[in-house]
């Protein structure tokens, strides 16, 4: 059996290591990355080309959920809509950037996992409202917010969004991982009820929610000036 | 069908079609050439990519890589309402500004759920095989109408708003397309199960605390160099999963999917090949930093999957 398998693909996955270690443009690392593995799979250049232009043409659904939305949502930039966001939050009292975004993963990860997965998103819900929200709160409590200050806030606006959705849409049992792993296991020949799989991803979900929760009750802190005020 | 995802490529072809001439009439842009031609390669991709012969197609990405990567692509000085003029109307407008951003959620999810299974006559009303995607797409065509309404704006105002977005995005936006392609092109020349031979054949997988140590980890560590949790798991499940976590220690099969999977998504946190949930955002915040979302992410998923794995060791 081992003599049937090429290692020489590995090759792909060793450019690309490198590649993004040495931070060289990530596109031309891609594109070196695709030749590399296509011709240590011996497949000649013309039919590597082929191959690349077929999976490019079949793959083009995977930009649209980030581009379809920007006319709208830069419409509304234009009239304001995150200045909006962030004087809305200032007159809310009780908010802090990190009790913010809480309540943003609980409500992310709860409907993600009622299958609502569109309800977030980076380009119709994080950029236009979650960040500047975030952020409005933050700058409020923190008048001398610094630069760095206030990215780290937008990377947790983005990365509360990414966490709510992962380990919240896993455990809805008509989601595309679940039918994936049931397809699988019957492949090996072992049969699964999917609600089980749902049900058995619950542990997880609820411990994701409670490590993310504790970093973002954190970040209150790490945004107060340097020096003074109290958590 | 009556609304068919085709319709959607050839709406964001032409919206790139548009940016390509905006950017080749674009003054304030030092390379308006080679990024209108890099616009004008992307926009044939989606009005006539399924009709082109692949190897052009192929040629046509390596084609916008290299203008990418050599620094063609670059964004004129976008045109923005003053900050004053942006307050006081955000303060005319106030909470109505929230309704159309609620727009694309709202008829998405109507979509995929309330239009699932309509038919008029013998057509649904929706493509069945891209439900999602086709009900985003009307919810970007209904918010575009109802934001145009408020703020009294034309279409084309919308358009060149997109404009602005996508050039400050710049080539980011292609990398989890590309990133995309890669994958497709792993799993023909056979990266994963040379992955899996790997794995399985260096590391002693005799006690129960290291195999489920091995399958989680492997999860993650195979999610990283792939970017997508879903190529991950067959390898890892069929490698490690099957034939030691269930038939060697009698594990559930549906304990070993689940958290293997989780253990995948710990994995998708941490590399910037999945462009488009890690790098993507950092285009959309403006932030500085390419890893930055990244590095907010890490210190949640490392932790995860150490309680992935005990939970794993005590549940199976």
């Amino acid at each position: 059996m081992q003599s049937t398998i090429n290692m020489w693909p590995l090759l792909g996955v060793a450019v690309i290591v490198l590649g993004f270690l040495l931070r060289l443009h990530p596109v031309l690392v891609v594109v070196a990355a695709c030749f590399t593995t296509g011709f240590a799979a011996f497949i000649p250049v013309e039919a590597l080309l082929a191959s690349l232009g077929i999976a490019f043409v079949k793959t083009r659904n995977l930009p649209m959920i980030y581009l379809l939305p920007l006319a709208a949502i830069g419409l509304l930039e234009r009239f304001g809509l995150r200045e909006h966001a962030q004087t809305a939050v200032a007159r809310m009292r009780s908010a802090t950037a990190g009790r913010l975004l809480i309540v943003y993963l609980a409500v992310r990860e709860l409907s993600a996992a009622m299958g609502l997965t569109s309800l977030g998103g980076h380009p119709n819900m994080v950029r236009p409202v979650v960040a500047p929200m975030a952020e409005g709160a933050a700058q409020h409590r923190n008048p001398e917010l610094s630069d760095d200050q206030r990215q780290r806030v937008r990377a947790m606006a983005a990365a509360t969004d990414n966490i709510g959705l992962f380990f919240g849409e896993d455990i809805f049992v008509a989601f595309g991982a679940i039918v994936l792993m049931q397809t699988v296991l019957r492949a090996e020949g072992i049969e699964v009820d999917p609600l089980q799989m749902a049900l058995w991803g619950i542990p997880t979900a609820v411990s994701a929610f409670i490590i993310h929760a504790w970093r973002l009750h954190r970040l209150d802190r790490y945004l107060v000036p340097a020096g003074g005020g109290s958590a | 069908m009556i609304i068919r995802v085709e319709y959607f490529y050839y709406l964001l072809g032409i919206l790139l079609a548009l940016v390509a001439l905006m950017s080749f009439g674009d003054r304030t842009n030092p390379r308006r050439w080679t990024t209108g031609l890099f616009w004008a390669l992307y926009a044939m991709v989606y009005l006539v990519g399924e009709r082109l012969p692949p190897a052009m197609v192929g040629l046509a990405m390596i084609g916008m890589a290299l203008l990418a990567g050599f620094g063609g692509v670059k964004s004129g000085k976008p045109d923005v309402l003053p900050d004053d003029a942006r307050r006081a109307s955000a303060a005319r407008l106030g909470h109505r500004l929230f309704v159309p951003a609620l727009v694309i959620p709202a008829v998405t999810m109507a979509g995929s759920t309330l239009l699932k299974d309509v038919r008029i006559g013998e057509l649904f009303v929706l493509d069945q095989k891209h439900l999602t995607l086709v009900s985003l797409g009307c919810a970007a065509v209904v918010a575009v109408g109802v934001a145009c309404w408020m703020t009294r704006s034309t279409p084309l105002q919308a358009g060149r708003e997109s404009r602005r977005l996508i050039d400050a995005m710049s080539w980011m936006i292609v990398l989890p397309h590309m990133l995309a392609v890669l994958g497709l092109l792993f799993s023909e020349a056979g990266v994963g199960k040379a992955v899996a031979q790997v794995t399985t054949t260096y590391i002693g997988l005799d006690s129960k605390l290291v195999a489920v140590a091995v399958y989680c980890v492997g999860m993650a560590l195979f999610t990283i160099v792939m970017g997508n949790g879903f190529a991950a798991f067959p390898v890892m499940a069929g490698g490690v999963g099957v034939p030691v976590l269930v038939a060697k220690f009698g594990g559930n099969p549906a304990v070993m999917a689940a958290i293997g999977m989780f253990s995948a998504y710990c994995g998708t946190l941490m590399t910037p090949m999945a462009a488009n949930f890690n790098i993507i955002p950092t285009a959309l915040l403006d932030l500085t930093d390419r890893n930055a979302v990244i590095k907010a992410q890490v210190p949640t998923a490392l932790p995860l999957l150490g309680a992935n794995i005990i939970l794993l060791y005590f549940l199976l």
